[in-house]
């Protein structure tokens, strides 16, 4: 298994988290242990996890490793002391990437609630089915005609095993029905919560009197069926959420202060206070809101304001925390804390736009609000009607009740999440992450896409347009100086040249302007024109969507390369489903007119606007669904965050900003924009099985309720229709898992058309 | 009859020697790492390293 060898993964890009943010974000475990949590994402196999633990239980100060595959994560435990030396725990990331190659994060700690509620619903659910199981057998030589005195016997076990079961399990639906009904609203958990409550005291009231007939099994077995509905849905908002936490965080965790007098000292970002002065290197992004003092730099500020071009800086400009430093460091001397930097502005924006959202109830709390009063009042109208035409209130109680235990909904807890637990396992397959069932929901009522442009349409990295007209040994030249610079035009460069390249000496970068080398005696320059050219190079006047780099030979120009931002790979392809999905496309951008309209016209969509603020974005979100559009957002940016909450429904790649990826209810893995037509798809056919699930549980209810309200509804017949109903449903759900190979046969058909186009081209 | 005062509480004593076995396999940890237990019974030098 070569999968794993170091080296194979390339160069890493990525920074790995540095010593100081691991000792900020580790754990006190013992005395002088601590534990760090790292995530490792590309982890795969069982070569990974010997890999990694053997390099770092080969290090001293290692106490414990552990590597979680599923997870994706590695647990260490570590000495803070060896000997009398401190430990460095930028080795212990150091000994995972010599080992494997692999890129390392820092997992933030803290978001284990989620797990633990988990936990406690494994555990009702393993407790009810115990009760479940247990009063089953005892029901069915209730049913096969045991005798008074056992039945009796037997009925009293069933209560004492029902009553803790109940406790333990019925309080998460006890718990949500009271919240529901205390706000004047009634939701799924309110019927259930009334159903398992009076069937209980029904059958203990019965058992008492010595009654034939208890429904203690009808209540436990119900509880345990709306558990296990419970927990699926709880593990598929799990699995999205760690799968999410787990990719790198893009917003530093803390930076180097330089002090008074000189002195560094690394500290949390939250500890930063406006006027100090933040040391920024190369490759790193900025904190907090500041201004330069000194240095000079370019800018990635992509996912600050969506532009796809770098920006030069030099001391006395402004800069936003988020910006990406590509090229230069600089002292930033810090203008707010953390809690009123740009990002916070962003979250502020968010918390106002967020209102539309909160107000979507979920199908089957709608559901619950039809349902729910017709079947009390149905109950109602038994009891009352068995009452005065029958006589016997004690008989038209207990057809009341079976009334209330037949219609419970059953099914119809079951009917939502195991639809959407399949789903999500579908799109989970297919690299997309969903946060919540609810998102499925939105996302299969949506008529308008609004698509950012910088890291969504395209995958922020430029490529290079004119390599046709470019001699090979100018390019060849120009990827020689390339290696020397993190910027993303060098990038692209020494991407894209393959060969042997020329070896300089002297290099030197200068920051906003370009590269200089020497090679034989003569003086190369790459970068700007008006820098390549020296003072006879004009003025650059194109302002259109491409950027240009220009190589000079002492001052001669002798090629000018062309670059233009990547599209995301099947972007078109994307498109033109929605179009055909009926879904109109459009983009919101906040790069410039020029660049947005080229692209806009490359991918066929008519509607754009561009250099939109991020509060401009959210409010077109809102003018959008006011004219009574449900819009989906895809964005990436800190600047698309508002507009990602505003949305009816949104989806951001996994290189999104933390911000955005929080803001976003889906979360798609792989660089295809493929995964917006699919989870679109998948929601659309998760809704049309979810109303037939209701339709299957309402048409079992109509064959179910007559006999009931006829009388006839035994705990046996209940306990048989119940079990039937559940198992229909279930059923119906695993067939969108058949439905899966038909769309894969779709998108495989589109990727074939798109490469017969692309050979009619070429 | 008789026979039900032994059988019933025998009956009820094994699930519940099940349950606690499940409960204390979740406490122990034992589901947390569903794909990395199927790889590691393949490793060779199975050293209990943990």
């Amino acid at each position: 298994m070569s999968c794993c060898a170091p080296g194979t993964e390339g160069t890493i890009t990525r920074q790995l988290p540095s010593s100081e943010e691991l000792i900020l974000s580790s754990r006190i475990v013992g005395p002088g242990l601590r534990q760090t949590e790292l995530s490792v994402p590309q982890v795969h196999c069982g070569t990974c996890i010997t890999a990694i633990e053997t390099s770092l239980r080969a290090l001293p100060a290692v106490e414990r490793a552990r590597v979680n595959l599923s997870t994706k994560r590695v647990s260490i435990i570590w000495k803070e002391l060896l000997g009398s030396e401190t430990t460095d725990p930028g080795s212990l990331v150091k000994a995972i990437t010599d080992a494997t190659g692999y890129d390392t994060h820092l997992f933030s700690d803290g978001e284990d609630s989620g797990q633990k509620l988990q936990r406690e619903l494994i555990r009702a659910v393993a407790l009810s089915g115990f009760a479940a199981a247990n009063i089953m057998l005892l029901s069915v030589s209730v049913w096969s005609g045991a005798d008074a005195s056992t039945r009796d016997m037997f009925h009293w076990i069933s209560a004492m095993i029902a009553a803790p079961a109940l406790i333990y399990g019925g309080r998460f639906f006890y718990q949500s029905a009271w919240r529901a009904l205390r706000r004047g609203r009634t939701n799924m958990d309110v019927p259930i919560a009334l159903a398992i409550t009076l069937s209980y005291a029904v059958s203990v009231w019965e058992t008492i009197h010595h009654g034939q007939h208890a429904w203690f099994d009808a209540t436990v077995s119900l509880l345990f069926f709306l558990l296990i509905g419970r927990t699926l849905d709880h593990v598929m908002r799990d699995r999205a959420r760690s799968a999410i936490s787990g990719l790198s965080r893009l917003s530093p965790r803390g930076a180097m202060i330089i002090s008074e007098d000189g002195s560094r000292d690394y500290r949390a970002v939250e500890d930063i206070a406006p006027g100090e002065r933040v040391a920024i290197a190369m490759g790193e992004r900025v904190p907090v809101d500041g201004i330069v003092e000194s240095g000079t730099s370019d800018m990635d500020v992509s996912i600050v304001n969506g532009e796809s071009a770098p920006r030069a800086v030099k001391t006395g400009d402004a800069l936003q925390a988020g910006m990406l430093s590509l090229t230069g460091s600089l002292v930033l001397v810090a203008t707010a804390s953390a809690r009123d930097s740009f990002l916070s502005e962003i979250i502020a924006l968010m918390e106002a736009a967020e209102g539309g959202r909160a107000c979507y109830r979920r199908i089957a709390d709608r559901a619950a609000q039809i349902y729910s009063p017709a079947v009390h009042l149905l109950a109602l109208l038994a009891f009352l009607g068995w009452g005065f035409f029958g006589g016997d209130w004690k008989q038209a109680m207990l057809i009341a009740i079976a009334v209330l235990i037949i219609t419970c909904p059953c099914a119809l807890g079951l009917a939502v999440p195991v639809v959407q637990v399949v789903a999500a396992g579908r799109l989970f397959k297919n690299g997309i992450m969903v946060k919540d069932g609810s998102a499925m929901e939105r996302l299969a009522e949506i008529d308008t896409v609004a698509f950012d442009k910088t890291g969504t349409l395209t995958l922020g990295k430029p490529r290079l347009v004119n390599l046709g007209s470019v001699k090979s040994d100018h390019l060849a030249v120009a990827a020689g100086l390339a290696t020397h610079s993190r910027h993303p035009l060098s990038k692209a460069l020494s991407d894209i040249a393959s060969g042997s390249v020329p070896v300089f000496d002297e290099v030197v970068e200068i920051p906003g302007q370009g590269l200089e080398g020497r090679a034989l005696d003569a003086v190369y320059r790459l970068g700007n024109r008006r820098f390549a050219d020296g003072d006879n190079g004009a003025e650059t006047t194109a302002v259109s969507s491409t950027l240009e780099v220009v190589l000079s030979c002492d001052g001669r120009e002798v090629a000018c390369f062309l670059f233009e931002d990547e599209l995301r790979p099947d972007s078109r392809v994307a498109i033109e489903a929605l179009a055909a999905q009926g879904i109109s496309s459009g983009i919101l951008s906040g790069d410039r007119q020029g660049s947005v309209g080229s692209l806009a016209s490359r991918l066929g969509i008519a509607r754009w606007a561009a250099e939109l603020a991020p509060k401009a974005k959210a409010e077109f979100c809102v003018s959008l669904a006011e004219q009574g559009h449900k819009v989906l957002m895809v964005g990436d940016g800190i600047n698309d965050a508002p507009a990602l909450a505003a949305a009816h429904v949104s989806i951001a790649p996994a290189t999104a900003a933390d911000i955005g990826r929080q803001a976003a209810d889906f979360v798609f893995m792989h660089e295809s924009l493929e995964a917006v037509p699919l989870a679109i798809n998948v929601s659309r056919q998760a809704g049309r099985l979810i109303r037939q699930n209701f339709a299957l549980a309402i048409g079992y209810n109509v064959i179910a309720v007559p006999i009931a309200l006829a009388g006839y509804a035994t705990p046996l017949i209940a306990a048989i229709a119940m079990s039937t109903s559940s198992l229909i449903v279930i059923a119906n759900a695993l067939r969108l898992n058949r439905a899966g190979h038909s769309t894969r046969h779709v998108t495989m058909k589109g990727r074939h058309e798109r490469q017969t186009g692309k050979a009619r081209l070429a | 009859m008789n026979m039900l005062i032994f059988l019933i509480p025998i009956a009820l004593f094994l699930g519940a020697l099940g349950l606690s076995a499940f409960l204390w396999s979740l406490k122990s940890g034992q589901y947390e790492d569903l794909d990395g237990a199927a790889w590691r019974i393949l490793e060779e030098d199975s050293r209990d390293q943990t």
